[in-house]
This record gives structure tokens, sequence and C-alpha cells, in this order.
């Protein structure tokens, strides 16, 4: 007893564990304390950052930590499915990206329809209904259109993961280009069509409020609480679906032991469908989501699965708590490093953040190959 | 000649096939007119050695990798950066360091190796498709990296790098013979090289660490060492590839690296076929002249004018890669191949079935 319950001593083992400690714990420092605000004078030098340490100006740091909830948020409903595909099929559904993008002009397409405004539509004329219509009409339609994808080109492939991989990069390919071709719809003019191709969906008209939190003077954006709040309900719905009905239990074992669960007299194949489209639908769900918060264009098919693989990397290769705890700690590293990183004030758009989400995924990967809740195997 | 050399007849037409085409394309400046030449068959050259990286790291790694793409640009803009000088009539981006163009030379593979190194050491417990995904984020944030930091890239990239190139080169427009011969001799030599390597101890260890990671990892080799190295190798390659692209094309930018291009590097390789090194070039000459003449051609009786329901190029090359991948997952090579096997009949399973068969 006396053996196991010994501090473990410095070996080498442990000392890049400690190295890697020690930076977070600075990287968590220099937020809190060490960052200062840019001086009046100009200049500045390594502690120079855009707002200074949260004790600075602990009104910013609070903005940007809700700013990475919610956008944890956002991340979260995107790569759920992603994670919920691969998880259960092997299936790096390449394509996700292109299938979160049209999920997004087909909900612009429905709002443009339904409020009839033209390009920019004002956020207080879009009630409830003309949100979630949209978001009604869109998922359904990637779930059919990833049913489509797996019965057609997936199913009969099974089990060979490249292949399977090659195939969505190829139907990525073919979707990409014929959004350029097709979407947005409802844009008039050809300066508007030509000139990128960004829309955005509206958010109904009752969240375009600011809440005011109490803490520190902040107020904060009444709709990214709704996108923090959408996030953890299918974060719940989810984790209910797949640890409380039978369908889900199904899932799961399918998610352990493939062969031995058919072999039970289980429809897997079904299970399968039922899951790729889901996780299909979510990536709409997504788009709808992010689209009302930011915008939409063709392009961001590729950032979006690369949001999704980063998530699916850093937080396990097929769990749904790891896509939780990936896009939590995405979005913070993303938001925090493109503010807390030192801005000497001499270059003007020079941003390293991208360096390190890289470090983040190097980190992770160096310890947890498989991901921080990924299971060995 | 069968029972003379001990070759197959298979053999025989490869090595007379690429006999000819060797000998075909040293003729090149002479036989093709200038846009065959310098144009289409120089970036088949090119390409088709970074696609060679691709498919060798598949083929005997067991690795595909998305990253070649990104250390393609690595190259480039390493070059860029270094070889370049500011100033009046100097390019607008990058540091304007002004090196020896050979010095540059030499810097810029050696970095983009030890970046591939890097890359490597950081994918290497993973393989298959893990392997995939990690390599994908590594050429995206290369891509973002290159926009984000102006002061190397920027999203204009830098221009004008051909008027910095090595004095054996020579200038690329008025001469653009020379830059030929450079990229058939390097294409040549890559070639060779892989060849080579996978005979040797090394090259042989790699194909057991692709087959059996376990085994080998038991037998005591050190599997995440070999794949890095491996992937090292193949940066190398890939580093080639982006300093003849970027003296034949002149710029370089976060454009050249991003997702599309990543995935028109590996329909090369997909085309060629991701078993066997000679795809490469084959895949990159067929992607090339697909991307080349597709304009002039139109597809009757679909509307559209003539497209494919209104896309570009890029929904046709889509439609190929998807009907290659499956028709035929090992590409035209795989083709190939299978015409010299008629007794065999197709598999449908391909490898990954092959191998769960033997290991189960």
């Amino acid at each position: 007893v006396r053996e196991r319950v010994r501090l473990p001593r410095l070996g080498r083992r442990q000392a890049p564990l400690l190295l890697v400690f020690t930076a977070v714990a600075f990287a968590i420092a220099y937020v809190l304390f060490i960052a200062q605000p840019p001086p009046e004078t100009g200049g500045g030098s390594w502690r120079t950052t855009t707002f200074g340490s949260a004790v600075d100006d602990p009104a910013s740091f609070l903005r940007i930590v809700l700013d990475s909830l919610t956008f944890a948020g956002a991340l979260f409903i995107v790569a759920s499915g992603f994670a919920l595909i691969f998880g259960l099929m092997r299936v790096v559904n390449m394509a996700h990206g292109s299938f979160y993008l049209i999920g997004g002009y087909i909900a612009y397409e429905i709002q443009q329809a339904m409020t009839g405004e033209g390009f920019a539509i004002p956020t207080n004329e879009v009630n409830t209904w003309e949100w979630v219509a949209p978001l009604l009409v869109a998922a359904p339609c990637i779930a059919l259109v990833g049913l489509v994808v797996q019965q057609g080109f997936l199913r009969w492939n099974q089990g060979q993961e490249l292949r399977q991989a090659l195939i969505t990069i190829a139907i990525s390919v073919i979707i990409a280009d014929q959004i350029i071709a097709h979407f947005p719809r409802a844009t008039s003019t050809v300066a508007q069509k030509f000139g990128g191709n960004a829309v955005s969906l509206s958010w109904p008209g009752w969240t375009d409020r600011f809440i005011d939190l109490h803490i520190a003077g902040v107020q904060y954006s009444l709709a990214r609480f709704v996108m923090l709040g959408l996030g953890v309900a299918l974060g719940v719905a989810l984790w209910l679906w797949l640890y409380r009905t039978r369908t889900g239990m199904v899932i799961r074992a399918g998610v352990d032991d493939q062969k031995m669960t058919s072999a039970l007299g289980i429809n897997i194949q079904r299970t399968f469908a039922i899951a790729f489209a889901l996780g299909s639908a979510l990536a709409a769900f997504g788009a709808v989501v992010w689209a009302s918060q930011a915008n939409i264009a063709s392009g961001q098919d590729g950032q979006w699965l690369l949001n999704s693989l980063v998530v699916v990397i850093v937080g396990g290769m097929g769990s749904i708590f790891g896509a939780a705890a990936g896009a939590i700690l995405y979005a913070f590293v993303l938001n925090f490093s493109a503010t807390y990183l030192p801005t000497t004030g001499t270059e003007c758009c020079t941003q390293y953040s991208i360096v390190v989400t890289f470090a983040l995924i190097a980190l992770v990967l160096a310890f947890r190959p498989r991901g921080l809740f990924g299971r060995p195997g | 000649l069968r029972r003379v050399l001990g070759w197959s007849p298979k053999t025989t037409v490869e090595r007379i096939i690429g006999v000819s085409a060797l000998v075909l394309a040293a003729l090149g400046p002479l036989i093709f007119n200038d846009y065959w030449a310098h144009q289409i068959l120089v970036e088949t050259f090119l390409f088709g050695i970074a696609a060679a990286s691709l498919i060798f790291l598949s083929a005997y790694g067991g690795m595909v990798s998305l990253a070649q793409t990104a250390l393609f640009g690595i190259a480039g803009v390493i070059i860029g950066n270094l070889a370049t000088k500011g100033g009046p009539g100097g390019t607008s981006k990058g540091l304007h360091l002004g090196w020896d163009p050979n010095l540059a030379l030499i810097v810029a593979i050696a970095m983009t190796t030890a970046i591939g190194l890097i890359f490597g050491a950081i994918a290497a417990r993973s393989a298959g498709i893990y392997f995939l995904m990690i390599t994908l984020t590594y050429s995206v944030i290369t891509t973002y990296f290159l926009g984000q930091v102006t002061i190397v890239s920027g999203f204009s990239g830098i221009g004008g790098i051909n008027r910095y190139t090595p004095g054996w080169v020579g200038d690329v427009i008025e001469d653009p013979n020379r830059l030929y011969y450079t990229a058939l001799i390097t294409a040549v030599v890559s070639y060779g090289l892989i060849r080579y390597l996978v005979r040797t101890p090394f090259g042989i260890t790699l194909q057991g660490v692709r087959d059996e990671p376990i085994r080998m990892r038991s037998l005591g080799y050190n599997v995440p060492l070999h794949r890095t190295l491996a992937f090292g190798f193949a940066a190398f390659l890939a580093s080639l590839s982006g300093v003849l692209y970027v003296w034949w094309s002149g710029q370089i930018a976060p454009g050249n690296v991003d997702l599309p291009e990543t995935i028109n590097l590996l329909v090369m390789a997909v085309i060629g076929g991701l078993a066997r090194i000679e795809g490469a070039w084959l895949g990159a000459l067929a992607f090339i002249i697909i991307q080349n003449y597709v304009r002039d051609f139109a597809f009757p009786g679909l509307g559209f004018g003539g497209t494919l329901f209104g896309g570009s190029f890029n929904t046709v090359i889509g439609i190929i890669f998807l009907l290659i991948v499956l028709l035929s997952p090992d590409g035209l090579m795989g083709i190939w191949d299978r015409a010299f096997t008629t007794r065999r009949p197709f598999r449908r399973g391909g490898p990954t079935v092959e191998a769960s068969a033997s290991s189960g």
C-alpha cells in the first residue's frame, strides 16, 4: 500500500508532462495577471496585449470567456454530428463541411422566401417561426443528402475506411463546385453573386438585445446565449438518446463491437443509416445557428471541416463527451489566442493564433494519440 | 527476351513504355509545342514529384498524407522569402532577404524537411484514417498560417520569385528549356530515390511497419521513428516539388496550398494509383490535361450550356475522382495491373478486407 500512495518521482517520463504543465500554467497566469494593456505612447513589450490582463480589464475578459463558451455551443452542434458518424461507423465524413454549407444556404433561401426582405433582413422583422421553419426544412434535407450518400456510396464499401474517406472527399469536391454555381439564389444583382457569395440568416427579433450581467458592467448578446443554450440542449438530448433509449443502446453497442451487435440479431445497417442521417442533419443545424450569428459563404466548408476535425482529434475520436470537451477547449484556445497574444504594435495584421491551435493539437496528440476522451483500439 | 533477362511479359512491356516515355520526355522541347512542353509537361513533372511523395507514404508506409501540399507550399514560401530582393522592382510581400539562390534552395529544402519531421513525429503514433485526419489539419493550418502571418506571406502571397533562380536554371522566361530539364531530371532522380529507398533495410522495415505495426514493435523496431523518417523523406520530395513550382510559376500564395489544392494533389495520386510510384506522373499528366482542356469540352444534352449542371472544372474532376475511387481504387495503374492478371477476378474487397482476413 505504501508503494502505491507514494508520489510519483520526477523521472524521464514525467519531465515532458511537467514542461507542458508549466507552459499551460504560464499561459493562464499571462492572461490573468501578466498581460498589460498597450501603453498610450505606442510601442509595447512582450506583455502588451489588446486589453491587458483579466485584472486590468475584467469586462473584456468576461466577454471573451462568454464568446468562447457560446462559440463552443455552435462548434459542438456541428462537430457532434461528425463525431457520431465517425464513432459508430469509422467513416471520416470529409463532406461534413459541404453538408454544413448546403444546409446553411437552404435555410437562407427559405428565410428569404418567408420574409421577402431581400439581401439583408433586419433582425427585428424576423419572428421565431421564420427562424425555426428554415431549420426544420434544412435539417431533414441534409439528413436526406447524407442518407443518399451513405446508402449509395458508403454502404457497400464498409470496412474500407480510406476508400470511404476518399469517396466523401470526391463528393465534397462536387458539392463545393455546385454550391458556387447555384447559391445563393435569392441575391439579385450580379455583383452580389460574384463578389463573394457571403450571406447571413437572421436570428428571431426577440433575441436582438443585450442582457445586463451585473458583473463588471458587462452587457452580453442574448442571441449568443441562445446559441449556447441550443448547444447544451442538443448535448443533453444526445446524451438521453444514446444512454436512455434502445436505439442509443444499439449505437453504443455498435461502437464497441459491430460484428457482435449484428450477430445478436440487431439490424445494424438501419442503425448506421439513422446515425448518418442524424449526423448530417446536425451539420445543417449548426450551419443555421452559426450563419445567424456570423455568415455563410462558399469556402467555409473547409473551415468547418477543420473545426470538426480539430474538435474530434482533441476531444477524442468518436465520443460525445469528447466532442463537448474538444469544442470548449478549441473555442477557448481560438478566442483567447486571438486576443491575448502579445501585440507589439509594429505589425498591423499578423496573427499567430493559428499556431496556438496547432500547438493544442500537437500537445494532445503527443500525450494522448486518440484524443482526450478517446479509447484505444 | 523473357528467357534472356528473366522478365515477365508485363515487366517487359512496362520497361519498354517507361523507356519510350523517358526518351519522349528528354526530347520534349523538340517534339511538343511551347504550350505543351513548358506548361503541361513541366507542371506534370513537378506535381508528379509531390504526388509521388504521397504515393510513397501510402504504398510503403500505409499513411495517406494530405500534408504534402502544405509542405510543397512551405518550401515555396521559404525560398520566396530568402531569395527575393525588395526595393523598386522587387516583390511586394515577404522578408526580401536577398540571399544567394543556391543557398536559399538548400535552406528551403532543409527547413521543409525539418518541418516535415516535426509534423511526422506528432502524427507518427497514428496510422490509416487518423493519419489522414491529422495531416488534413496540418494542411488547413498551414493555409491559415500563411494567410495570417503577413510578414512572410499574407493572403496575396509572394510573387516574382522566378527572377531569382540560381545560375544553372537561368532565366526561366527567356530560356525555359533549362527549367524543363531541371524538372525532368529532378523527377527522374526522385523516382530512382524512392525505388532505391524501398529496397534498403529501412524501406523493408517501413513496409513491415505498414503491414504489422504491433509485430514490428515487439521485434524491437521503433515504429513511430520509422514513420517519422518516412514522413521526413516525403517532405524532402515535396520541398523539391515546391521549389520547382515557384521557379516555374514565379509566385506562391495560401491559395496554392488550400483545401481544394490539397484535394487536387490527392486526386492526381488517386487517378494514377495509390499503390505504385509510376502512377504519380501518370495521374499528374491526366489531371493537368483535364484541367487545361475541360473548358473546351461541352457535355451535350444536360442543359446548363454544356457544363455539368452549371459547375466548373471541379465538378468534372470530382466525378472522375468519384468514379476512380468507386470502380478502381488503385487508379489507372490498378487497371493496368488488372489487365495482366485476368485469371484473378476483380476483388471488391481491396486491401483492408484482405488485411483483416489475414490477421483475423
